[in-house]
C-alpha cells in the first residue's frame, strides 16, 4: 500500500464528535464525467452556456415531482439533531459534512429562488444567488454524501439527506456537470449488461472456471448456468461477484446452495448486474431503464423467480423500486415475494432442514457482521420488519461458531456506512473513503480486541469493495472481510441429503 | 352609537391579517405538498408493514418526538418542555374563544399556567444549544434566533400579564369574542398585553412562510409516512404512469 497523501484518522476508544475543521474537504471532488460518458445517458456534454437558469428550472421540476424535496426543504428547523451522525463529518470534521450543513447548499438556493423569504431577505434565512462558488460547493459536497439515510433515521421530521443529495447530482447532470465514476458505469450497463463491462463470452469462461473450482475443492459437479430457459430462478448478482475476492467466494456460496437444495437457477448475460447506479444520481428515467433490463431477462427465461445477490444498494432498488419502475410481475409465481433476496432463500432453507451446515468449518475465524447502510435502512428481508438484521444474523450464526456482533450504536438501523456507498467507491476519493470508514473501523477495532474478532461479514458489492481498499489504512488486513455466503460455502454440506 | 377605540381597531384588524395570512398560506402550503407525488418507497426502515401501525409511528413521531429522542436528549428534553408547554398554553386560551366554556378547558386551567414557564425554559434550553455547542451555532441563521426571540416574547408578555400586570381578562375574552363574531368591543389598555397580540399575530403571518412549516411537514414526510408493502403493492405516480406509457414527462 502506497503512503496517502492525507492524515488518515487515529482510532480513539470512543466515537466523539470531531473538532470543526471548516472546508477540511472542499478539495474533494470526484472527476467529471467526459463528453461521450455523459452523451451516452442524454446529458449535455460540458457545462451549459446558461447553467444557473437551466439548474433552477431543474430544480422547480424536481419539486414539482417529489414531495421528499419540497418537504425536506421546507421543513427543517437546524435542531442539530443529525450532526454528529454522518460518517463523512465523523471522520473528516468538516462541517459541511454535517447532513443538516449539506442540505443546506440546496436550501440556500430553493429559499432565494422559490420563496418568498428568500426572495425579500435572503441573508436573514440564508437565501444566496447561485453562482461559480455554489456550484463548485455543490460538486464536491454532494459528492461527499452515500445517501446512507443514517441521518433521517435521526431527524425528528425524517427528513432524508439522500433525497436531497441524488437531487443535486440530478440537477449538476442536466447542466452538463456530471460524475465520470457513476455515468461511465451507467453506460456501460446499457452497452454490456453489466458495470464491469463484462461481456456475455467472458462471462461464460469465467463461470466455467468457478466450476471447475468447485469440483476441485468439493469433488462435486456444482453448476453456474448462464441463460438457461425455462431455470425455476433468474439470479442476479452484483457484477463483482463474478471474479473479485471476496465476492465470488459469495457467488460460489449461492451456488451451492440452489446446488444443494434442488432449485434450477441460471444467470442472464443479459442482466448480469444487480446494481443500478442511476439511483445515485437521482434520475428515474436511468433507474427505469436499468430495472427494465431485469423483467426482460425475466420473461425471456421464463424463469418464475428473480433473486438478487449481495448487493446493499442493488437490494433497495430491487426490494423498494424494481415493482415500481419494472412491474407488475404477474407473471411470475406469486407464491414468492419478488423479488427475493439470496439471504431470504438460504435462511428458508436453513430453517426448514433443507440444507446442513457444519459451523466447524469456519472455526478458523472469529466474525461480525456489518449491516449495510442499504439493506438496513432502505429495505427488508423476511416477512417482518427488521427481518433484515435478523435473517443475515441467523445465518452467520448457522455457518460458524464464533460471531460477535459490534457496538449496538453501529449496528441495525444505526449502522454505518462502509464509506464508499452511494457512487463515491472511485479511487479519485480515496481520501473521502478511507476518512469516512472511521466509525465502522472503530466499531470494528473495539471486537478485535474484546472478542478477538478477525473477520468482518458483509452483504454488499459496494462494502466488500470499500473494505478491501479501506482496511489497511487501519492496520487491518485487507482480506479481513468476507461474504456472508463465502460462510455458508465453507460450511454447507454437499451430496447426498442425510 | 358607541365608537371602538383606535387601538381596539389596529389590533382586530392586525388579528384578521396574522390569522388570514395564517390560514391561507399554510392551506396552500399544505395543498402543495398533498398534491406532490412521493414517486418512490422511502420509508425509514424498519417500517411498519400496514396502515395502523405507520398511524402509530406518526402519532409516536409528532406527540413524543421519538426519532429525536434517539437522537439527541438534551436536544428532545428542551424541544419537548417547549412544546409541551406551548400545547398546554393553545388549550388554557380556549377560555378567550369558547363561551360558554367547555368544562376540560376549565379543568386545564392551573396546569396551563405552567405552560408559559414550560416554554420559557425550553426555549432558553434551545437558544443555548444554539450558542453552546459548535456544530449547532454553525447551522444557525439569523432567522433561527429570531424565531426563537419572537416566541420568548409571546411567552414572557404572557406570563407578564398573568404575574406582573394583570390584564382585565373580562374584557379581554369580550374584545376576543367581539373579534370572533365581528362585533367588536374594547380591548383592554395593557400594554404587555397589546404586545402580546401583536408578537402572536406577527407569529401567525410568519408560520407558512417558515421554518414553522416543520408542523404540517412531518405528516407529510414520506420517510415516515409510507408503509413497507413495496413488493405486494405497486406504487406508481401519475407522471410515472405517464412516463410509462410512453406519454409526455
Amino acid at each position: 500500500m502506497a503512503k496517502p497523501d492525507f492524515n488518515v484518522p487515529r482510532l480513539a476508544e470512543y466515537l466523539e464528535p470531531p473538532q470543526l475543521a471548516p472546508d477540511a474537504m472542499a478539495g474533494s471532488k470526484p472527476f467529471k464525467a467526459s463528453r461521450q460518458h455523459q452523451a451516452a445517458l442524454g446529458f449535455p456534454g460540458e457545462l451549459v452556456e446558461n447553467w444557473e437558469e437551466v439548474a433552477i428550472a431543474k430544480l422547480g421540476e424536481l419539486l414539482g415531482k417529489y414531495r421528499s424535496l419540497r418537504v425536506y426543504l421546507d421543513g427543517c428547523v437546524k435542531c442539530g439533531a443529525c450532526t454528529d451522525k454522518c460518517h463523512y463529518f465523523l471522520g473528516t470534521g468538516d462541517p459541511k459534512n454535517m447532513p443538516v450543513a449539506r442540505q443546506d447548499l440546496l436550501r440556500s438556493v430553493y429559499r432565494r429562488y422559490f420563496t418568498p423569504a428568500g426572495k425579500l431577505f435572503p441573508k436573514l434565512v440564508g437565501a444566496r444567488d447561485l453562482d461559480n462558488s455554489v456550484l463548485d460547493e455543490w460538486y464536491s459536497y454532494f459528492h461527499q454524501c452515500s445517501q446512507c439515510r443514517r441521518c433521517s433515521l435521526f431527524c425528528p421530521f425524517g427528513i432524508d439527506t439522500a433525497e436531497i443529495s441524488a437531487a443535486a447530482r440530478e440537477i449538476l447532470d442536466a447542466i452538463g456537470v456530471g460524475q465520470k465514476y457513476c455515468n461511465e458505469i451507467l453506460g456501460k450497463v446499457h452497452a454490456i449488461g453489466n458495470n464491469l463491462g463484462l461481456p456475455g463470452a467472458a462471462l461464460q469462461d469465467t463461470l466455467a472456471g468457478l466450476e471447475e473450482d468447485v469440483k476441485a475443492d468439493t469433488g462435486v459437479d456444482v453448476r453456474f448456468p448462464l441463460n438457461v430457459e425455462g431455470a425455476e430462478v433468474l439470479l442476479i448478482p452484483p457484477s463483482a461477484d463474478f471474479f473479485a475476492e471476496p465476492h465470488v467466494d459469495g457467488l460460489i456460496g449461492y451456488a451451492k446452495v440452489l446446488h444443494q437444495a434442488g432449485i434450477t437457477w441460471t444467470l442472464s448475460s443479459y442482466a448480469s448486474e444487480a446494481a443500478n447506479f442511476a439511483m445515485f444520481i437521482g434520475n428515474y428515467e436511468q433507474m427505469r431503464k436499468v430495472a427494465l433490463r431485469i423483467r426482460k431477462a425475466a420473461l425471456d427465461l421464463k424463469v418464475k423467480r428473480i433473486v438478487i445477490g449481495e448487493c446493499g444498494h442493488a437490494w433497495r432498488v430491487a426490494y423498494s423500486f424494481l415493482n415500481t419502475l419494472a412491474g407488475p410481475f404477474d407473471f411470475l409465481d406469486r407464491n414468492y415475494p419478488v423479488p427475493q433476496h439470496i439471504v431470504e432463500i438460504t435462511h428458508d432453507l436453513i430453517t426448514r432442514g433443507a440444507i446442513r451446515l457444519d459451523r466447524e468449518a469456519n472455526d478458523h475465524i472469529k466474525v461480525t457482521f456489518h449491516d449495510s447502510c442499504n439493506v438496513a435502512r432502505a429495505s427488508r428481508m423476511g416477512d417482518r420488519p427488521g427481518g433484515q438484521f435478523v435473517l443475515p444474523r441467523e445465518v452467520i450464526n448457522a455457518s460458524c461458531n464464533h460471531f460477535h456482533d459490534m457496538d449496538p450504536d453501529t449496528i441495525g438501523e444505526r449502522t454505518f456506512c462502509c464509506g464508499g456507498g452511494g457512487g463515491l467507491l472511485t479511487d479519485d476519493l480515496l481520501e473521502l473513503r478511507v476518512k469516512g470508514a472511521l466509525p465502522r473501523m472503530q466499531a470494528l477495532r473495539q471486537v478485535q480486541q474484546e472478542h478477538g474478532v478477525t473477520h468482518i461479514a458483509a452483504i454488499c458489492a459496494i462494502c466488500k469493495s470499500q473494505f478491501t481498499k479501506v482496511l489497511p489504512f487501519y492496520g487491518f488486513p485487507m482480506d479481513a472481510v468476507v461474504s456472508v455466503h463465502q460462510l455458508v460455502s465453507n460450511a454447507i454440506q454437499l451430496g447426498a441429503k442425510a | 352609537m358607541q365608537t371602538v377605540p383606535l387601538l381596539t381597531v389596529i389590533c382586530a384588524l392586525m388579528l384578521y391579517a396574522g390569522a388570514a395570512v395564517f390560514l391561507l398560506g399554510l392551506g396552500h402550503k399544505i395543498v402543495w405538498y398533498a398534491r406532490t407525488p412521493a414517486p418512490l418507497k422511502i420509508p425509514t426502515m424498519p417500517a411498519p408493514t400496514n396502515g395502523i401501525g405507520v398511524a402509530l409511528r406518526m402519532a409516536r413521531e409528532a406527540a413524543l418526538f421519538e426519532s429525536l429522542f434517539k437522537s439527541n436528549k438534551w436536544a428532545w428534553l428542551f424541544s419537548a418542555l417547549f412544546h409541551l408547554g406551548l400545547l398546554l398554553e393553545v388549550l388554557r386560551h380556549l377560555r378567550y374563544f369558547v363561551q360558554p366554556l367547555w368544562g376540560w378547558v376549565v379543568l386545564i386551567q392551573p396546569a396551563g399556567l405552567y405552560g408559559g414557564f414550560a416554554m420559557v425554559v425550553g426555549l432558553l434550553g434551545l437558544l443555548a444549544r444554539r450558542l453552546l455547542v459548535a456544530r449547532v451555532y454553525y447551522v444557525t441563521q439569523p432567522s433561527d434566533y429570531l424565531m426563537i426571540l419572537l416566541l420568548l416574547g409571546i411567552a414572557a408578555s404572557g406570563l407578564s400579564v398573568t404575574y406582573l400586570d394583570h390584564a382585565d381578562i373580562v374584557s379581554f375574552k369580550e374584545f376576543i369574542l367581539g373579534v370572533l363574531y365581528f362585533d367588536w368591543q374594547p380591548l383592554p389598555a395593557n400594554p404587555l398585553l397589546v404586545i402580546h397580540l401583536v408578537l402572536a399575530s406577527v407569529l401567525m403571518a410568519v408560520f407558512p412562510f417558515s421554518k414553522l412549516l416543520h408542523a404540517p411537514a412531518v405528516f407529510f414526510s414520506p420517510t415516515r409516512n409510507q408503509v413497507d408493502n413495496a413488493r405486494e403493492r405497486r406504487h406508481l405516480a401519475p407522471w410515472a404512469a405517464r412516463l410509462e406509457a410512453g406519454l409526455n414527462k
